[in-house]
């Protein structure tokens, strides 16, 4: 399961997910140790959103330095596409193939050879288009990008330049409480199609290179967002909205890992009240949402301190690397001017002509997405972290919406998602949709116990039967015989024979010790193999407890 | 050694002779009264069919006979950068199907040359240039599939200018070509190998390709027919790019029927190719009639619109001689013939050469010696490219990768390839005026015959402007036949003058009837060089 699952896990009451927490917080531990800080949720609430003022006892002063800044962050998220077949050709798109067997000649830029496009890559980018909130260009057109490296074997970067499919968008999206909460809206520059690049493997001594052309040609849509993060967190959670939006929309695994979802991050600070921005840095290499967080802080502090040194001039325009090991970030390569890549409009394809009833259908066909998938959830009445866990992974919430769509009450539901069956997902490394806990059998089993039928402490047995071994409520509940006892003269019989059998126990309760009413209930339950109603039994059992000989 | 040389059946048709020169012009259409009665042009794919089909000779005959004439003439004029090794063989297969009563491809046994960047599976294809010696594509272009599939046989890979940057075909990094007219001079280009191959009947129609006039250029210097398609009309996949938007394949042949027929084979969608056309192809093998079935006024009613920007100074008079005769020529066959006007005419050269050579500066980073061809060894990346680009590309090549890589650069790009752009749209409003006014229009083909080897070499400006009459076609993306029409002064036995005839958008279909009635119907020459002449 995903590492953004896991971060919303942790932080939710009913899991079970300590580790996960104390990774949090060694991170916040190693961060703290080279100089930065990560806002902690206690803190974040006190502070407004719009500035960068994260605190820690340790170092006072940067605070005081960081409050005086404002951080201006955009995000250049990279979406490779999981079309069956790459870009502009017909070779297979598999991450994970042995280096140099998915290409082709025009993959490979072979002389003569010339791209036919994809049409699902289009598809795919009037989908994310669409999804956020972009207007759509009923013409667009690829470009050329150019210039030179081995694992570029044309030459040039089949991308598209000033006119892109999508533009003009928004992302809506829910900081989650313990980073403050609060609801925020990020605009979208851009989204454009374009090809991925091969991937060049250094030997070890830096006496040879090796170019693997697998990803050469994949498709990739770029997502440019606008200059509106202001902090680490936000830009994490900018970038876990568009994994989030790639799943739903099915466009893209979005596994960060694989560089599935890749996301560069665009950085200045300028004196809060000041309108121009200040000299940007890129930082790259960064492959998880904590490190983009930990990445952008580190970086804010960096620079906030070299203003208050008066070393402003010593932030130049540049590339800079995140040192995962070292937690900071590194100088990759500096910017002597704006590279030039020469975009010209591609002459071996023509424009990218889409109707209205094209873009209408795809409309039409877009599933809920997870800002819409949230307010419904909240409107049903969930607290925001149940929210945030249910909406998080599009399975789950899938799952969620197929088991109160059969009629579990939506509280029941979510607690037992997040709950055991959470719980067992994460210890079982499964997946939600490798479950052999039908949404039925859920909806079947919470109705269960809602209706008396059986106990809660009976459910969870049951569901953890479910759970391993897949069945049906119904069939268990006879098989096993576990239909609750509700009858009182059944309970009542049981009753009058623990109690006429614990003479002792009997003296001792009615001579003051009434604590011993929970080992009457035991043992009744005992005998009635767990199935007596509670209520009832307490009930009958305090009457023949108290009652008078 | 000559006097071996035997010429094939189907060139038999064709009567070898010296032709007379005389003083000044030999314009075959004036001379038509005077010079003596020659049957017309014999189609070389309807000849070898007939006589396959009969019996009267078998396809390893003709291959046989073909390339004798390829070894006698070849260390003369330096047509062919490869000869095929497997001749012989395919001529064989034709032969066994005969025997066996099988269908026969249109283009069975059709010995057709191919331009070197034209890629040919597992054969070398180089596109003339160092930086890709001994490259041997695995995949045939779309082009090449086709006519393999119509039973046609690739006699071997011609010559050119390196990637197709050239006039002259002086800028091959490996050969010169000389001109089968005059070996002291060129045969145009690019495609100057594949028209002097079709020339010396070397083979009998070839492939070219026509970024700016590469096909009709040397089509006129060689005296055969060059045929430029609509942009669209044939895949480009496997043809290497010099600049794609305006790169067409194109045919050579010995008779506009040839040439026509070798297009039928090679057009229609492909796709591996998005820039090709879902237009239909029509059969155009219909409008090649013989000529005893000619009307008296076989073109009555055609509008032909002379374009009078192309016989303004800087055209020789010789060939403006020769097109008004033609013209008139045209005229007699029952033509409408008025004079039309393109006012950005003389834009499209300077455009051409902005866009031509921004998109091949980019067309031409794929060859880095990364992954295929010249890979010079180098201590690090960047002197790996310089040293394997530098040592692989030829002086024209890197002066066109320069100068594109300068149009495209930020500050320069709109002043330059934008500009260039409009432009297009210009010329292409103007063509398209002129077109709806006529059926054709018709124009020299080159300012001038063929000039001399190393005339030009030293003065590109004055090499570029030879393209005057052609590059506006291709902005325009039009298709153009050039057929010869008549003889200058110059050489052993003059040199052939081509006309070019334009049409409208996908309409081959006219262009190739007007031609082939005009050359059906022209007196006079034959147009054989004097190479053949001689052996004859």
């Amino acid at each position: 399961m995903s590492t953004t699952l896991l971060r919303t896990i942790q932080l939710n009451q009913f899991s079970l997910l300590g580790t996960a927490l104390i990774r949090r917080r060694s991170n916040n531990v190693s961060v703290r140790c080279c100089g930065s800080q990560t806002a902690t949720t206690h803190e974040a609430k006190q502070t407004s959103p719009s500035r960068v003022a994260p605190k820690n006892h340790k170092s006072n002063k940067l605070d005081e330095i960081l409050r005086d800044y404002e951080a201006v962050i955009g995000i250049e998220t990279h979406v490779q596409l999981s079309t069956l077949t790459k870009a502009f050709c017909s070779c297979s798109n598999n991450y994970g193939s042995v280096p140099n067997t998915s290409i082709c000649p025009v993959c490979m830029g072979l002389p003569g050879a010339l791209p036919v496009l994809n049409s699902k890559v289009v598809e795919f980018g009037v989908r994310l288009g669409l999804a956020l909130n972009c207007e759509l260009s009923l013409k667009s057109k690829f470009d050329r990008k150019q210039y030179f490296y081995p694992d570029l074997p044309k030459g040039y970067q089949i991308s598209q330049f000033d006119i892109p499919i999508a533009s003009g968008g928004y992302v809506d999206l829910d900081i989650p409480l313990e980073f403050g909460g609060g609801h925020r809206r990020f605009g979208i520059t851009r989204v454009h199609m374009e090809e991925d690049a091969g991937k060049s493997l250094h030997s070890d001594t830096g006496d040879y290179s090796q170019v693997d052309l697998n990803r050469a040609g994949v498709p990739l849509l770029e997502i440019v967002s606008e200059p509106d993060m202001r902090s680490g967190v936000e830009a994490a959670e900018y970038a876990c909205e568009m994994q989030r939006i790639a799943r739903y929309l099915g466009v893209s695994n979005g596994n960060m890992q694989e560089g599935s979802l890749r996301c560069d991050v665009n950085i200045s600070i300028r004196p809060i009240g000041q309108a121009e921005f200040g000299t940007k840095v890129e930082i790259k290499n960064l492959n998880a949402f904590s490190a983009m967080s930990r990445a952008i802080d580190f970086e804010i502090s960096r620079q906030a301190l070299l203003y208050d040194q008066g070393k402003a001039d010593q932030i130049v325009t540049e590339t800079r690397l995140w040192d995962e090991g070292a937690q900071k970030t590194v100088t990759m390569r500096k910017k002597e001017g704006l590279a030039d890549y020469r975009y010209f409009p591609e002459p071996d394809l023509p424009e990218v002509i889409l109707t209205q009833e094209y873009v209408d259908s795809i409309r039409a066909s877009l599933p809920e997405l997870p800002e819409a998938k949230r307010r419904r959830y909240e409107a049903m009445g969930l607290g925001m972290q149940d929210v945030l866990f249910l909406a998080n992974d599009v399975s789950v919430a899938e799952y969620f919406d197929a088991v109160i769509g059969k009629g579990a009450e939506v509280k029941l539901a979510a607690n037992w998602i997040m709950g055991d069956i959470a719980a067992y997902l994460k210890n079982e490394k499964l997946s939600i949709n490798d479950m052999k806990l039908t949404t039925q059998e859920l909806a079947e089993l919470i109705a269960a116990i809602k209706d008396g039928t059986i106990s809660g402490k009976i459910g969870k047995e049951i569901l953890f039967e479910l759970l391993a071994k897949g069945g049906t409520v119904k069939g268990m509940i006879k098989e096993k015989d576990l239909v609750q006892i509700t009858d009182p003269a059944e309970i009542e019989k049981m009753v009058i024979k623990v109690v006429s059998e614990n003479q002792k126990q009997l003296e001792q309760y009615r001579s003051g010790k009434t604590k011993l009413q929970g080992y009457f209930a035991g043992q009744v339950m005992k005998m009635s193999k767990g199935k007596a109603n509670p209520g009832l039994l307490n009930k009958i059992l305090l009457e023949k407890l108290n009652a008078k000989d | 050694m000559l006097s071996t040389l035997q010429p094939p059946r189907s060139l038999s048709l064709l009567p070898l002779r010296r032709f007379q020169c005389s003083k000044h012009i030999v314009s075959a259409a004036s001379s038509s009264s005077t010079a003596p009665v020659t049957s017309p042009p014999q189609s070389q794919i309807l000849t070898t069919r007939r006589s396959l089909l009969s019996g009267e000779t078998t396809a390893v005959e003709i291959a046989k006979s073909y390339l004798s004439r390829i070894r006698l003439t070849e260390p003369q004029l330096k047509c062919f950068l490869h000869v095929s090794e497997n001749v012989l063989k395919d001529a064989q297969e034709v032969d066994q199907r005969i025997a066996k009563g099988e269908e026969l491809g249109p283009l069975a046994g059709v010995l057709i040359g191919v331009k070197d960047n034209i890629c040919t599976e597992g054969m070398p294809s180089t596109a003339a240039s160092r930086i890709l010696e001994h490259y041997r594509p695995p995949f045939d272009a779309t082009a090449i599939k086709k006519i393999k599939e119509l039973g046609g046989i690739v006699v071997g890979k011609t010559n050119m200018d390196e990637f197709g940057m050239g006039s002259t075909t002086e800028a091959s990094a490996f050969q010169v070509t000389a001109n089968p007219w005059d070996l002291t001079r060129v045969p145009g280009g690019s495609s100057g190998g594949s028209a002097a191959a079709v020339a010396a009947r070397q083979c009998m129609v070839s492939l070219g390709s026509d970024t700016g006039g590469s096909v009709r250029q040397p089509a006129s210097f060689c005296g055969v027919v060059g045929l430029k398609p609509t942009y669209g009309r044939v895949s480009r996949f496997g043809l290497m790019a010099y600049a794609s938007s305006l790169d067409v394949i194109g045919c050579f042949g010995s008779t506009v029927a040839d040439a026509g027929m070798l297009l039928h084979a090679i057009s229609g969608y492909d796709r591996f190719d998005s820039t090709s056309s879902k237009q239909d192809v029509p059969e155009f093998q219909s409008q090649f009639l013989s000529v005893d079935h000619f009307e008296s006024k076989p073109l009555k009613g055609v509008k032909v619109g002379i374009i009078r920007e192309t016989l303004e100074d800087g055209v020789d008079s010789g060939v403006r001689s020769a097109t008004q005769e033609a013209a008139s020529h045209l005229e007699a066959l029952g033509c409408m013939l008025t004079e039309v006007s393109l006012p950005s005419f003389s834009l499209g050269l300077p455009a051409y050469y902005v866009i031509a050579s921004s998109e091949s500066s980019s067309n031409l980073s794929r060859y880095d010696g990364v992954r295929y061809g010249n890979q010079v060894m180098a201590e690090e990346l960047n002197k790996l490219y310089e040293c394997s680009r530098g040592e692989g590309f030829g002086e024209e090549v890197k002066m066109r990768i320069l100068m594109g890589t300068y149009a495209l650069s930020a500050g320069y790009y709109d002043a330059y390839y934008k500009r260039a752009q409009q432009v297009r749209t210009l010329i292409q409003k103007d063509f398209k005026a002129a077109l709806e006014q006529n059926d054709i229009l018709i124009s020299p083909a080159a300012p001038s015959a063929a000039y001399k080897i190393g005339e030009k070499k030293d003065d590109p400006l004055a090499m570029y402007a030879g393209d005057i009459m052609t590059v506006n076609v291709n902005l325009a993306g039009l298709p153009a036949v050039v057929l010869p029409c008549g003889l200058v002064e110059g050489g052993p036995s003059g040199l052939p003058v081509g006309l070019q005839m334009i049409g409208a958008a996908f309409d081959e279909e006219k262009l190739l009837k007007v031609g082939h009635i005009f050359e059906q119907t022209l007196k006079g020459s034959s147009f054989i060089p004097p190479l053949l002449a001689n052996v004859a």
